[in-house]
C-alpha cells in the first residue's frame, strides 16, 4: 500500500463519521430545526453500537441497534422542541448532556473489551487495482453508506417533491402550514433521520474506527458535525468536501509533527478550527448567496394557529 | 413537599448513625483524574485499591472519587474525603499537588500520599512515584531488534518530564543495540482521545516507522497497529487482548503492592512520611509477558529486565544531547531531580521538544 | 390522542411560580427511578443528592465557590439570549479572561501592592470582553452564523492556555511541570470569611452582576432595546434601535462577565494559572442561564441548585459509590423538566382525540408575513 493511498484512507476514516452525522443535521435544519444534541445522540450510538455489536458477536446488529438507539434520543428532543415548543438551543444541549451522562452509565461493564470491527469489503481483482483499489473498492460498509447518504439526500431535497416541501416547512413555516402541509409531522421525521444518522456516526466510532467502548469516545465530533453543515451552507455536496477538508487538516497536522518540523503542536490543533471560522467568513460574506440556502424558519418554533 | 424533605432527612440521619457504627474499620480513600473505565492510568490506580481491599480484607473500607478535575473542584474533593472519616487519601495525579497540601495543612491526623508530584509541605504528605522509563528501555531494546526500518513512532501526551524521560529512554535502549536508531514523535495533547490516538497511530505507520508505541491511555494505537500488520507495545495495563498478535509487551502500572503496605502502615500505627520512587525492582513498574518475538529477543529483553532489578540505571553516561553536546559522561548516572525536571532530548530523536 | 398547545391570551401567574417546583418533583421521581435501576435506595440517594451538601458551614462555602463563576456567565449570557445572540463560546471568554487577568502576577511579579487585584479583575473583564467581540464582529460584518465561530474559539482558547503554561509561562522552579507560578499575596482575591471556609469575592462579585444587569433589565431604556431587538428585529429596526450594536453590547457584556468570571476562580480558588483550572463552566453556565429563565435573579437561584448537583454527586459517590455519570443524566433531566413544564405558562396543553379529518387551514394564510 503507497503511502499517498494510505493517507486517503486514513482521511476518509476520520471524515466518515463527521460526514454522517452532519448529513443527519442538515436534514433537520432544512426543515427549520436546529438540535444542537448531535454529540449526545452521536455518543449513544456508539455505546449501543458497541454493546449489541459485542452481546451478539454481530457488527451489523451493533449497527442497526445503534441507529435506533440515536433515532429514539432524538425523539425525546422532538417532543419537546416540536410539541412542546421548548427553546431548541438549551433542549438540544440537555440532550447532549443527558446522552454523555447516560451513555457512561449504560457502557459502564463494557469498558476495557475488544470490540467487534466490522470488517472492510473486498472484491477480489477490484480491491487490489493500485492506488484506488482499497480506496474505491475496499473499505467498510458503512463508508459506503456515507456516500450512498450525500446522493440520496441530494436527490431527496432537491429532485422529489416530498424534499421540495420539507424545504418549504424550513422556509416558512406559516406558509408551509396555510398550504396545508403537516408542519409538525415532517419536522419529527426530520429529526429522527437526524437522530438515526447521528447515531450511525457514533457507531462508526465504536465499531470502525477503533472498536471499543470509551465514556466520551465521542471527543466533540458531534459539534464539528454541526459547524460543517453551516460550513456546507446546507448543501449536501458541500458538507462532503468539508468533511474531507476537515479530515486532511486534522491528519496532515499529525503528519506535520511525525516530520517533525517543530510547530508548536497546539497550534497545529488549532487549525482546523482556526480554517472553520475562516471558511465561515468566506460563505457568510455573500449575504444574498446565504440568505438562498439557509432555512428562514431556522430554530424559530412553531405553533400551529387554530 | 415538606413530608417528603422530613422522610428524606430522616433516612439520610439513619444512614449516618449506621456509617458512624462501622469505624472500627480504617477508611482509605482515592480520588481519580479520570473515570476508572479508562483502562489506563486511572484504572490501574484503582485495581491498586482492589488488590488493597483484597489482601486487607475487613480491615479497611475504601471509597474513591473519580473523574476530579485538578481544578477548584480537587480542593473540595480533597476536604470532603477528609471529613467523611478517611484515614489516608491516595491523591493520583500531579495536578492534585497543591490542593492536596492545602488540605493536609488542615487534617494533620489523616495521611497523604500524593502521586508524582515534589511537594510535602506538611508531616502528613508523602510523595510516590513509578520509574517508568526502566519498563521503557526495555521497550526500546525491544524495538532496535525486531524493527527493520530502525525508526519507531513514539505518540505522546504532553511535554512534561515524564513523558520527556520515557522518550529519552527509549531511545537509550534502542541505541544500545542499533545506534543509528531513531524514533518519531506525534504529540497528541492529550491522554485520552482514541480516535485521536489512532489518527496519531495511522500517520506514523504512514511515515514509514514499523514499531509503535505510546504514552497515551487508550488501546486506539496497538489496534491500529495490529490491523496494519505492525507489531507495538502497550501501556498502563497489558493490553494484550486488544492485540494478541501485536503486543511485543506492556509496562504495567503496578501500584497494589505500595498501597498495601501503606494502608497497613495507617492500620497498624507505624506510617511515616516518605518520598518512594520505585522502579522494577520494587515491583512499581512489570513488564507484560514478552510475546510475539523471536526467543533471542526475548531473551535480550529478560537479561535487560534482570540488569536494571540489579541495579543498572537507563540514564548512564556516555550521553549525549540532542544538539550533539555532551550531557552525562562515561559511567556518569543522572541524579533524580535533573530527570524530574527533564526537558531536553538526547540524540537520535526525531522531533523538536515543544518548549 | 395527541397533545395539543393553546397559546394563553396573556402568561399565566400561577404556573410562573408552580412551574419550577412542578420540575423539581417531576426531578426527584425521575431521580428515585434512576436510582432504583442502579440498585440505590432511592431515598437516601436523593438525600445526599440535596441535603447532605447544605448540612455544614464549609459545604455550603463551597457551594459558593462552585456557583460563583456559573452564575457570573449565565448573567452575562442571560443578555445575549435575550437579544438574540446566540453566544455558545463562554468557555473560551472564560479561558481568556484568566488569562490576561493572571498576566500581572505572572509576567510581572516583583509588581506587588493594593492595586495588582483590581487591574487584574479589569483586565480579566477585558480580556474576556476582547474576545467576545470576535463572533460580534464576525456576525455584524460578515453575517457569520455566532453559535458556530463563538464555539470554534472555545477550542483555540483552550489550546492557546495549554501552549502558554507549558511555555512561556512555566513556572520556571516547577520541574517543568505545566502550571505558572503561585500567585503572590497581593494577587489573590480574599476568602469572604476565612475562618468559616473558602467561599471568596467571586461570589460577591456575581451578586452583584445579578442585581446590575437584572436592574438593566427590568428598568431600563437599555434592557427595553434588548428584548424588542431579541423578539422582533423588524419592530426593533422601526423603533430606530440599531442590532450592530446590540450585537456588541450583548457579546461585551457576557465577554466580559465571563473574563471576570475567569480571573476570579483563578485568583480566588486556585491561586494559580493550569490547563485544567476549568470544568467547563462556560457550558454549564448555558444550562444555568435557561434554568433560570434567563432572569438575573433567577440564574443566581439556578446557579446554586446547578452547583449543588455536583457536591451532591460527590456527597453521593463517597457514601453510596454512585459514579459521576449519574450527575450528567441528572443535569440533563432537570434541565429537561423546566424546559418542559415551563411550556405550561405560555400554553394550555390539551389532548385531543384524533378527530375527523379537518379541512385545510385557509384561514391561517394571513399569517404567513412573520419575520425571517
Amino acid at each position: 500500500m503507497g503511502m499517498l493511498e494510505a493517507i486517503l484512507l486514513t482521511i476518509a476514516t476520520a471524515a466518515t463519521p463527521l460526514l454522517i452525522a452532519a448529513m443527519g443535521e442538515l436534514v433537520v435544519e432544512r426543515s427549520g430545526v436546529l438540535n444542537l444534541g448531535v454529540e449526545g445522540m452521536m455518543v449513544m450510538g456508539a455505546v449501543t453500537g458497541f454493546v449489541v455489536a459485542y452481546s451478539t458477536g454481530s457488527p451489523w446488529l451493533g449497527m442497526i441497534a445503534a441507529v435506533l438507539m440515536g433515532a429514539a434520543f432524538s425523539l425525546l428532543f422532538g417532543f419537546l422542541t416540536l410539541t412542546l415548543v421548548t427553546n431548541q438551543v438549551a433542549t438540544g444541549l440537555a440532550l447532549t448532556l443527558l446522552g454523555l451522562g447516560l451513555s457512561g452509565m449504560m457502557g459502564r461493564s463494557f469498558v476495557g473489551l475488544p470490540g467487534v470491527k466490522m470488517s472492510a469489503i473486498y472484491i477480489p481483482g477490484l480491491s487490489d487495482l493500485p492506488l484506488v483499489g482499497k480506496l474505491v473498492f475496499g473499505q467498510d460498509p458503512i463508508f459506503y453508506i456515507s456516500i450512498a447518504l450525500v446522493i440520496g439526500v441530494s436527490y431527496f431535497l432537491f429532485r422529489t417533491r416530498a424534499g421540495l416541501t420539507l424545504r418549504s416547512v424550513g422556509d416558512s413555516h406559516k406558509s408551509a402550514h396555510a398550504l396545508g402541509i403537516k408542519v409538525i409531522a415532517i419536522r419529527y421525521a426530520a429529526v429522527t433521520f437526524g437522530g438515526a444518522c447521528a447515531g450511525l456516526a457514533g457507531a462508526y466510532l465504536s465499531l470502525v474506527y477503533v472498536p471499543q467502548w470509551v465514556e466520551n469516545m465521542t471527543a466533540g465530533r458531534g459539534w464539528i458535525a454541526l459547524a460543517l453543515v453551516v460550513f456546507a451552507s446546507w448543501r449536501p455536496w458541500r458538507v462532503l468536501a468539508g468533511a474531507y477538508l476537515f479530515g486532511a487538516v486534522t491528519i496532515g497536522q499529525l503528519h506535520a509533527q511525525a516530520l517533525g518540523l517543530g510547530i508548536p503542536s497546539q497550534l497545529l490543533s488549532a487549525l482546523p478550527y482556526l480554517a472553520t471560522i475562516l471558511v465561515l467568513v468566506l460563505i457568510s460574506r455573500n449575504r444574498r448567496l446565504t440568505m438562498m440556502n439557509t432555512p428562514a424558519s431556522l430554530g424559530q418554533p412553531f405553533v400551529p394557529d387554530r | 413537599m415538606k413530608k417528603l424533605l422530613f422522610a428524606l432527612a430522616a433516612t439520610g440521619a439513619m444512614l449516618v448513625a449506621g456509617a458512624a457504627s462501622a469505624q472500627d474499620k480504617t477508611k482509605a480513600c482515592w480520588i481519580y483524574i479520570g473515570p476508572t473505565g479508562d483502562f489506563g492510568w486511572s484504572y490501574q490506580h484503582d485495581q491498586g485499591r482492589k488488590q488493597v481491599e483484597a489482601e486487607l480484607g475487613d480491615k479497611v473500607e475504601t471509597v474513591f472519587l473519580e473523574s476530579v478535575p485538578e481544578s477548584a473542584d480537587a480542593e473540595r474533593a480533597l476536604e470532603n474525603l477528609s471529613r467523611s472519616g478517611c484515614k489516608i487519601i491516595f491523591t493520583t495525579s500531579f495536578g492534585y499537588m497543591d490542593p492536596t497540601n492545602k488540605v493536609a495543612g488542615r487534617f494533620p491526623d489523616v495521611k497523604f500520599e500524593h502521586a508524582t508530584g515534589y511537594k510535602r509541605d506538611h508531616p502528613n504528605v508523602s510523595t510516590y512515584n513509578s520509574k517508568f522509563h526502566e519498563g521503557r528501555y526495555v521497550q526500546g531494546v525491544i524495538a532496535a531488534k525486531m524493527s527493520k526500518a530502525g525508526v519507531a513512532g513514539y505518540i505522546a501526551s504532553f511535554p512534561i518530564p515524564e513523558v520527556v524521560m520515557g522518550i529519552n529512554a527509549f531511545v537509550l535502549g534502542a541505541q544500545s543495540v542499533n545506534p543509528d536508531f531513531k524514533v518519531k514523535v506525534v504529540w497528541a495533547n492529550t491522554w485520552f482521545d482514541p480516535g485521536k490516538e489512532a489518527d496519531a497511530a495511522k500517520a506514523l505507520i504512514d511515515q514509514g516507522v514499523d514499531i509503535i508505541t505510546q504514552h497515551t491511555d487508550s488501546t486506539a494505537a496497538i489496534q491500529v497497529a495490529a490491523e496494519r500488520g505492525i507489531k507495538a507495545f502497550g501501556q498502563a495495563s497489558d493490553m494484550i487482548a486488544f492485540a494478541k498478535d501485536t503486543q511485543l509487551t506492556s509496562i504495567i502500572d503496578n501500584w497494589g503492592p505500595y498501597y498495601v503496605k501503606r494502608v497497613k502502615a495507617v492500620v497498624d500505627g507505624n506510617w511515616e512520611q516518605s518520598d518512594v520512587w520505585g522502579g522494577m525492582a520494587e515491583g512499581h513498574v512489570v513488564m507484560a509477558p514478552y510475546t510475539n518475538m523471536p526467543d533471542d529477543v526475548k531473551a535480550l529483553a529478560e537479561a535487560t529486565e534482570a540488569k536494571i532489578k540489579g541495579g543498572f540505571e537507563p540514564f548512564t553516561g556516555p550521553i549525549k544531547k540532542q544538539d550533539g553536546s555532551d550531557w552525562l559522561k562515561d559511567g556518569e548516572v543522572a541524579e533524580d531531580g535533573v530527570l524530574l525536571g527533564l526537558n531536553f532530548y538526547v540524540a537520535g530523536v526525531d522531533d523538536k521538544l515543544p518548549q | 390522542m395527541r397533545i395539543e398547545l393553546v397559546r394563553r391570551p396573556q402568561t399565566s401567574a400561577l404556573f410562573s411560580i408552580l412551574s419550577p417546583f412542578l420540575a423539581l418533583v417531576l426531578t426527584l421521581i425521575a431521580g428515585a427511578i434512576l436510582f432504583a435501576i442502579l440498585g440505590k435506595n432511592p431515598l437516601t440517594a436523593l438525600y445526599y443528592y440535596f441535603i447532605d451538601p447544605l448540612r455544614e458551614v464549609w459545604s455550603l462555602h463551597e457551594l459558593a465557590v462552585k456557583a460563583a463563576p456559573l452564575i457570573l456567565i449565565a448573567v452575562g449570557l442571560s443578555v445575549c439570549y435575550l437579544s438574540n445572540n446566540w453566544n455558545i463560546g463562554a468557555e473560551g471568554q472564560f479561558i481568556i479572561g484568566a488569562i490576561t487577568g493572571s498576566i500581572l502576577p505572572v509576567m510581572f511579579p516583583t509588581f506587588q501592592n493594593f492595586l495588582v487585584l483590581p487591574l487584574m479583575m479589569l483586565m480579566g473583564i477585558a480580556g474576556g470582553a476582547a474576545y467576545g467581540a470576535i463572533p460580534a464582529w464576525l456576525k455584524v460584518r460578515f453575517n457569520t452564523n455566532e453559535i458556530l465561530t463563538s464555539l470554534m474559539l472555545v477550542y483555540v482558547a483552550q489550546l492557546f492556555l495549554d501552549w502558554l503554561i507549558r511555555g512561556p509561562w512555566r513556572n520556571p522552579k516547577g520541574f517543568n511541570f505545566p502550571e505558572t507560578v503561585t500567585f503572590h499575596d497581593w494577587a489573590v482575591l480574599p476568602a469572604i470569611s476565612y475562618e468559616s471556609g473558602r467561599a471568596h469575592w467571586g461570589f460577591i462579585f456575581a451578586l452583584v452582576a445579578a442585581v446590575v444587569v437584572w436592574f438593566m433589565l427590568s428598568r431600563t431604556l437599555k434592557g427595553f432595546e434588548v428584548k424588542v431587538l431579541g423578539q422582533s428585529p423588524r419592530a426593533g429596526r422601526f423603533a430606530g434601535f440599531s442590532r450592530g450594536r446590540m450585537v456588541f453590547f450583548a457579546f461585551l457584556v457576557s465577554g466580559g462577565l465571563a473574563g471576570l468570571a475567569g480571573i476570579a476562580e483563578v485568583s480566588g480558588a486556585i491561586g494559580q494559572l493550569r490547563p485544567s483550572f476549568t470544568t467547563g463552566y462556560g457550558f454549564t453556565a448555558i444550562i444555568v442561564a435557561f434554568l433560570g429563565r434567563l432572569n438575573p435573579l433567577g440564574i443566581v437561584a439556578s446557579g446554586l441548585i446547578l452547583a449543588l448537583t455536583y457536591l451532591g454527586g460527590e456527597a453521593a459517590q463517597i457514601s453510596l459509590g454512585v459514579s459521576d455519570k449519574v450527575v450528567r443524566a441528572f443535569q440533563g433531566m432537570i434541565l429537561f423538566f423546566v424546559l418542559a413544564c415551563d411550556t405550561l405558562i405560555h400554553y394550555r396543553v390539551r389532548l385531543v382525540r384524533p378527530a375527523p379529518k379537518e379541512p385545510a387551514p385557509a384561514a391561517a394564510a394571513e399569517a404567513s408575513h412573520g419575520n425571517a
